[in-house]
């Protein structure tokens, strides 16, 4: 039997009106499709945040060099950091994880500063003729014992010293530590 | 076809999508000045399928980044082509960015009702940008590493969320592989599936509202098709010659020494083109960063972001202009000052001098035979002795030797000669010096040192001064016995032609008075001077340096020579590195291009 459109049926190419009165159906597909967008995006996130909880194994002291390294002058040598690497699935041993200005001091004790420059983490340079040192990227310039020199250079704070522990008489260990850039307190990156 | 043709367009629509397409009205008819846009799309097109194929080659992780972008420039089928056309038209497309900005607001372009589209426009060009910072990063060398160590710095300064949000851009609280992977996949899917949804609303709205004619109109209205196209394809070939000029000009794009924190960069610098946001952090004081980093380029990107309102009231639109003219004049001087103060820092000029001389000698070292190890190119250079040796030269030993009349990096050491020069150390040569009786006890040999007045000294004055023709004939033999002891490379050849003489030289030992203190192939317990045997080997050097004052060596007589290896001053490695390059022995290439 052949159908014949009725006043009440409009044609099918324009899609009927939605009834106000289906309320539920609307809440339910609204809950359900945005539920369905949000797995996802979830899941992603949830990986994509994993770094918030890594924490690094930075802080334990590390032998860097021996006072017989150090000039009696007072000059900053410069050392590289041997110790555990950890790169998210790789653990590598005794590879240099960042470096140091070790400095002997008139006291008989010794210096250690972070060659990270405290405003962008540049590697800092020490300039013998300036008695200082220098960073090459923003021109920040720091003493000899790390402290600010020119306080309208952009770095927020002196250079970050290490604490230096000596061991059997000669042996220099320094628990080697970065910490953030750009701000005036000194907070250790963890 | 045709039948072909009428049965896909009635099923699709193709044939009215095609007409819209290509038959778009341009008011006032086609012109040379709305060509920018369409060399953007060009450009965008080209880095996808760049991309894209980079993608097949690259590999993101801290020991297989730098070594797959070395393989893609200096290995593959035309692998420097594609990575020179990814890199320039990268930049192109920044400088076309800012024409089209600046056609766009001469021209009136961002004006109700075009202000959603001048806006998708600003977020193209920030996505752009984040591109190209987020590629930087990728070849994982010193100067990506270096510059991505600064751009992540500044990040962390955000108020509240910063660390976190370093954290999170890092991967970790170190730099590696998750940095990498994720850089990676905001470099190759984040950003290019946010330009491509802002480019198809930019061009949905650009068709919405139609073109802005330039005023006053020269020509009637014309068809998009064919005579805009043709201007298009023009200039977007002119765009593609002057990218192809700057591929044929460096031969692809620049991969420097591979990233190693350990190892200081002078020469990092962002990419040309936020050179002036570097610039502008100088002049904030320690403590106001933020203000140079974040506070001027946010307050600027919202006036920029405000133009179109701004452009309703009256002079409006002149103080846009002349907003925007003096941005772009700050952006160039800032960009200037930038490079004019690196071209007058010595010091800048000698980092990126020793940059090109590791980049180059580490491809070197990535072609030789032994190629690159699994622990990556970076262990390459450290375990160079080319590389390391003058380095560690310079900071241990300079201080009293030289090392041809320097510090081994082109530096003048401070203070005086106090130990012998050793450029050529333990050639026939060098020796022939120290035997020499007016030079042993000149700056060159032991003039600096105590054993200036020693035994030896006297003996070659005295006796080596007075040694008849046939004397000095076994001498020059003892010289060449003494040299081959090393197996130095540079006189590999030599020793072998003179196999005869070094085996006289060997039984002269004795005839000419060495033995008398020196110990040669032979034992003696009353031997007061270093023992011969062996003289300039690596063994022998390692040794040497490792403990001067052993009783092989100079015993109690070592003069100030510190123990390097006793006392742990060097490791083990440094003090091989070190005998490796005073020795000559490093990796040559068979084009023999490496040091001297």
């Amino acid at each position: 039997m052949a159908e014949h459109p009725s006043p009440h049926h409009p044609p099918h190419h324009a899609p009927p009106q939605p009834d106000r009165r289906d309320f539920l159906t609307k809440a339910a597909a609204i809950v359900i499709g945005g539920g369905l967008a949000l797995v996802a995006p979830a899941a992603g996130l949830l990986v994509f945040l994993d770094p918030l909880r890594r924490k690094s194994e930075a802080g334990t002291a590390v032998k860097v060099a021996t006072l017989d390294a150090l000039p009696a002058n007072g000059d900053p040598v410069q050392k590289s950091v041997l110790a555990t690497r950890v790169d998210a699935w790789n653990r590598t041993p005794n590879v240099p994880i960042g470096a140091v200005f070790l400095q002997r001091l008139k006291d008989g004790g010794v210096r250690a500063l972070n060659v990270a420059c405290p405003h962008a983490g540049c590697f800092v340079d020490f300039r013998n003729s300036e008695d200082g040192y220098h960073c090459p990227c923003h021109n920040s310039s720091f003493s000899l014992d790390g402290s600010i020199k020119d306080p309208t250079s952009p770095s927020p704070r002196g250079m970050d010293e290490l604490p230096v522990e000596i061991r059997h008489g000669t042996e220099i260990w320094v628990t080697y530590q970065t910490f953030r850039a750009g701000v005036r307190e000194k907070i250790a990156v963890i | 076809m045709k039948n072909f043709l009428g049965w896909f367009d009635q099923r699709t629509g193709s044939k009215k999508l095609l007409h819209e397409a290509l038959f778009e009205n341009v008011p006032g008819g086609a012109r040379w000045r709305y060509a920018w846009g369409s060399t953007l799309v060009f450009c965008f097109a080209v880095q996808v399928v760049t991309g894209l194929f980079l993608w097949m080659a690259y590999s993101p992780g801290a020991q297989t980044a730098w070594e797959s972008v070395y393989y893609i420039q200096h290995e593959m089928w035309g692998g420097w082509f594609l990575r020179g056309l990814h890199h320039y038209t990268a930049q192109a497309m920044t400088v076309l960015l800012v024409f089209h900005l600046l056609q766009v607001v001469i021209d009136g372009a961002y004006k109700a009702p075009r202000e959603i589209n001048f806006w998708t426009g600003v977020v193209l060009l920030l996505l752009v940008l984040a591109l190209s910072l987020t590629g930087y990063l990728l070849p994982w060398d010193q100067k990506g590493y270096w510059a991505t160590r600064v751009a992540t710095s500044i990040l962390s300064i955000t108020p509240v969320l910063g660390p976190a949000l370093q954290r999170l851009v890092v991967g970790g609280s170190d730099y590696g592989h998750q940095t990498l992977t994720r850089f990676f996949a905001l470099h190759a899917g984040v950003i290019p599936g946010g330009i491509i949804a802002f480019i198809v609303a930019h061009i949905y709205l650009f068709r919405r509202h139609g073109l802005t004619p330039k005023e006053p109109r020269r020509k009637p209205d014309s068809a998009f098709w064919p005579d805009q196209v043709f201007r298009d394809a023009v200039v977007c070939l002119a765009v593609l010659c002057v990218i192809l000029f700057f591929i044929w000009r460096t031969h692809g794009a620049e991969l420097d020494a591979p990233a190693d924190p350990s190892a200081p960069f002078s020469a990092a610098r962002p990419e040309w083109y936020f050179l002036f946001l570097f610039q502008l952090l100088k002049y904030f004081p320690g403590g106001t960063e933020i203000w140079g980093a974040m506070v001027v380029p946010g307050v600027l990107l919202l006036v920029l972001i405000g133009m179109p309102f701004l452009g309703q009231k009256p002079a409006g639109h002149k103080f846009n202009l002349g907003f925007l003219g003096a941005l772009f004049a700050g952006v160039v001087v800032l960009t200037v000052l930038a490079v004019n103060e690196d071209n007058h820092n010595p010091d800048y000029l000698a980092a990126v001098q020793d940059a090109k001389h590791d980049a180059e000698r580490v491809i070197e070292l990535a072609q030789s035979p032994d190629g690159i190890p699994t622990t990556g190119a970076v262990s390459l250079l450290r375990n160079d002795p080319l590389t390391q040796g003058p380095k560690i030269f310079a900071k241990n030993c300079a201080s009293c030797h030289r090392y041809d009349g320097g510090d081994g990096l082109g530096g003048t050491p401070k203070g005086a000669i106090a130990g012998s020069d050793l450029k050529g150390y333990a050639s026939r040569a060098w020796l022939a010096g120290l035997l020499d009786p007016t030079k042993i006890d000149g700056p060159h040999y032991f003039g600096g040192t105590k054993l200036k007045s020693s035994k030896m000294v006297d003996f070659v004055k005295k006796d080596v001064a007075g040694f008849s023709a046939d004397q000095k004939t076994q001498l020059a033999g003892v010289l060449a016995a003494l040299s081959a002891e090393g197996g130095l490379r540079a006189q590999a050849d030599l020793d072998r032609r003179d196999a005869a003489v070094i085996d006289q030289g060997r039984k002269s030992f004795g005839g000419i008075g060495c033995a008398d203190c020196h110990q040669f192939h032979s034992t003696d317990p009353d031997a007061t001077a270093p023992n011969l045997t062996g003289y300039g080997s690596h063994e022998w050097l390692v040794a040497f340096i490792s403990n001067p004052a052993h009783p092989r060596f100079y015993g109690q007589d070592n003069d100030r020579m510190p123990l390097f290896g006793v006392t742990h001053q060097l490791s083990d490695q440094e003090i091989g590195l070190v005998a490796d390059w005073l020795r000559g022995e490093w990796y040559v290439p068979a084009s023999g291009k490496a040091g001297d």
